[in-house]
């Protein structure tokens, strides 16, 4: 079998490009787990919930897709704290179990309004955006501008993240609640604020993501379920509650989907990625970065 | 040890009890009671599954609609037989168990005179079976892949309303390639399907009719099944596989999709792959009128062909009715109606005038026997035009492709149903 090193090149770029897409919409996911033990599979309903709220603002108030964020992202944000107050504070046993029947409940929640809303229809951001329908070589291939925007955008946010974790007296009290939650209350640090700052941040994360999500295929109200399975691995792999992990893990899930795709066959594109999921977890269950290390990180 | 005497429930409370065990067994408004109401006609209830929710939920919607447009439009007309029509329908959130759940409740527990079918191949298999239970016909509008169709013990109650089955959808495209003038006619063709039992059998039939007529396949063999590139539903970036294609140069693409994500994500994809094929086709999606339009942008429709059953403006029976009426609720204009409200509509067609001519239409047992038999034997009329049922329930016509010219989807061939000339080569991405 002859390998066209131009598709290969090419299915690594996107892959890493999309991968980048992926792990905006799974830190959210990681971040929370991380804070709250708190396991968010309403996740992938809230990347759709942000991307339809960029499709409003882009409908109504004719605003391009990136600049929605300066609108959807606080607007996420507060009914993230929200969903935080009203949902998960009250779980006080068992939180990781039962936050994921809540959450699921919540999903479904969002998927029926947004059936109310919008129509089951499927709708597609930035339909006739320059940047969604123009590309760029590199290498033997072309690469969508959208996807290289998606992937500028997720680092920039992540890095803010960063920063925001380990610069900030904020990040300070974050990483205390991730430690001990006990002792971090003890040293005075109110770790049901944190919790709900870090929901917050976690739903804004994928208004962020959603929208990239939407300008790269068309979506419908039921588009979480494929989104929450992928993300849940995304996260196991890179290991639960690290970002660096989620980061890494999206691009490893996309590269080796794509390269096993135009190399061999789509079909075995997932197969692959699965039992490559299934060695690491067997020589590190804690995935690539997990929780030991992502704390220390 | 205590013995418990037992106490006398008085009578008034056995009654009640009683009454409230009969009311939740269904009565009166079970068809079996309903049947002998005098004076009143009963109304006849019709259930459908349909996928609100899920994969399946834009087209699901489109079934609802066209099946709901059909309940207005045959009670406007005094009914069925004089009774009015009910359509009740139940999500299936595009799920193979919940469909089956779906129509056992419906006819258990709604006690429906009849059942229509739900979108796709996918669900209309555990359905028809779960119908074919219960002794109900299964006049469906979208599910006509193989799989419906063939199996160890085929069904006798299936009745695929549109005009040709699926397997065929595609051959139409493949003997209008093959008509083009020597001089014109493509070289090379590329094929991919998603793996579903409605996409992937159509573009195997297009291989093979091209393959024999000289239009060499050039899909990358590795990892193909018999030269066509199969993609799973749960792809997390369809990217792979037009990158795929667009390698191969080929000059014809025919795509299995089964929705509106993969044909506008493929067709995204090969735009930024700066990929022009002359020809290319996709088994669902450009069907979806405006929405389709819109995913992709309007230029960029221009010359995309898709195998179609009916488009608005053919002068079917019943069909400027149909139109009318479909644009006064959901407002659009011709190009956003679409194909499958269209198709849900044609059920109600065929099955009303089975009834007229078997004129039954109680018990529900009896009921659905005669339209079994009629659906068999008779000729009927639809806005998607004649239909006729082999006895496996499949349809006995042809499709006819549909063109996008300049933002609007046409009939192009055959010769004697189209309204334009096909466009051939496709022009470049806008």
């Amino acid at each position: 079998m002859l390998l066209n090193w131009d598709l290969i090149s090419g299915a690594v770029v996107l892959g890493i490009f999309t991968g980048g897409i992926y792990a905006l919409m799974a830190s959210g996911l990681t971040l929370t787990f991380g804070v709250m033990d708190v396991i968010n599979v309403a996740q992938g309903a809230l990347v759709i919930l942000g991307a339809y709220l960029s499709y409003a603002v882009e409908q109504h108030l004719h605003i391009d897709i990136f600049l929605s964020l300066l609108i959807t992202m606080p607007a996420m944000f507060l009914i993230g704290m929200l969903l935080e107050v009203a949902f998960i504070r009250p779980l006080k046993h068992e939180r990781t179990v039962f936050s994921i029947l809540v959450t699921f409940a919540i999903a479904l929640v969002i998927e029926g309004i947004l059936g109310k809303i919008f129509t089951t229809n499927f709708v597609q951001l930035g339909a006739n955006a320059w940047y969604v329908n123009q590309s760029f070589k590199i290498g033997g291939t072309y690469v969508g501008y959208i996807y290289l925007f998606g992937f500028v955008l997720a680092a920039v946010l992540l890095a803010g993240l960063y920063l925001l974790l380990y610069r900030t007296r904020f990040g300070f009290a974050l990483r205390a609640t991730v430690e001990n939650r006990t002792a971090a209350q003890l040293i005075g640090i109110d770790v049901e604020r944190v919790s709900a700052i870090t929901f917050g941040i976690g739903v804004s994360l994928a208004a962020a993501g959603g929208m990239a999500f939407g300008a790269t295929q068309t979506f419908d109200p039921g588009s979480h379920y494929d989104l929450i399975s992928r993300l849940l691995a995304i996260i196991i792999l890179g290991g639960m509650g690290s970002l660096a992990g989620a980061m890494i893990a999206s691009i490893f899930m996309l590269v080796v989907f794509n390269v096993t795709s135009v190399v061999y066959s789509p079909t075995w594109g997932t197969v692959v990625f699965f039992v490559l999921l299934s060695v690491v977890l067997l020589v590190r269950p804690q995935g690539f970065l997990g929780r030991a290390e992502a704390r220390r990180q | 040890m205590t013995h418990l005497r037992p106490r006398r429930v008085p009578r008034l409370t056995l009654a009640v009890i009683s009454l409230l065990a009969l009311l939740a067994l269904g009565w009166p408004s079970s068809s079996i009671f309903a049947a002998h109401h005098k004076g009143k006609k009963a109304v006849i209830k019709i259930g459908v599954s349909v996928s609100l929710t899920g994969d399946f939920s834009g087209d699901g919607q489109s079934i609802l609609h066209g099946y709901q447009l059909w309940q207005s439009f045959v009670n406007h007309h005094g009914g069925l037989r004089g009774h009015k029509v009910k359509i009740i329908y139940k999500d299936d959130a595009s799920s193979q168990t919940q469909v089956q759940t779906n129509y056992a409740s419906l006819i258990s527990n709604d006690h429906v005179t009849f059942t229509f079918g739900p979108f796709s191949s996918l669900l209309t298999v555990p359905a028809s079976r779960e119908a074919a239970r219960f002794g109900y016909a299964f006049p469906e509008p979208a599910g006509g892949g193989p799989q419906v169709f063939q199996s160890e013990s085929p069904l006798h109650n299936v009745f695929f309303v549109q005009p040709a089955p699926v397997v065929d959808d595609f051959a139409s495209f493949a003997h209008w390639i093959l008509s083009l003038p020597k001089g014109k006619r493509p070289k090379t063709a590329a094929y991919a399907s998603e793996d579903d039992p409605f996409a992937h059998p159509q573009v195997d039939v297009a291989r093979k009719i091209l393959t024999k007529g000289h239009i060499k396949n050039v899909t990358p063999s590795a990892g193909s099944s018999h030269g066509v590139i199969i993609w799973p539903a749960e792809s997390p970036d369809i990217q792979s596989v037009a990158l795929k294609i667009a390698q191969t140069h080929a000059q014809v693409v025919v795509l299995g999709t089964t929705g509106l994500p993969e044909a506008t994500g493929l067709i995204k994809a090969f735009i930024q792959q700066h990929y022009n094929p002359k020809a290319l086709t996709e088994a669902s999606g450009p069907d979806q009128g405006s929405l389709f339009s819109k995913a992709v942008g309007a230029k960029n429709t221009e010359g995309i062909i898709v195998p179609a059953g009916w488009w608005a403006g053919a002068s079917t029976f019943e069909n400027k009715a149909f139109v009318k009426a479909y644009l006064k609720k959901f407002h659009g204009g011709l190009g956003g109606i679409s194909q499958d409200a269209a198709e849900a509509f044609s059920v109600g067609q065929v099955v009303a005038q089975a009834v007229n001519k078997d004129k039954v239409l109680f018990p529900a047992s009896k009921a659905n026997a005669a339209l079994i038999k009629e659906l068999h034997h008779g000729r009927f009329s639809s806005i998607q035009g004649p239909m006729k049922f082999n006895k496996l329930g499949e349809p006995e016509g042809k499709m006819f492709l549909v063109q996008w010219h300049h933002g609007r989807a046409l009939p192009v061939y055959p010769k004697n149903l189209a309204v334009r000339k096909p466009e051939y080569p496709k022009r470049k991405w806008h």
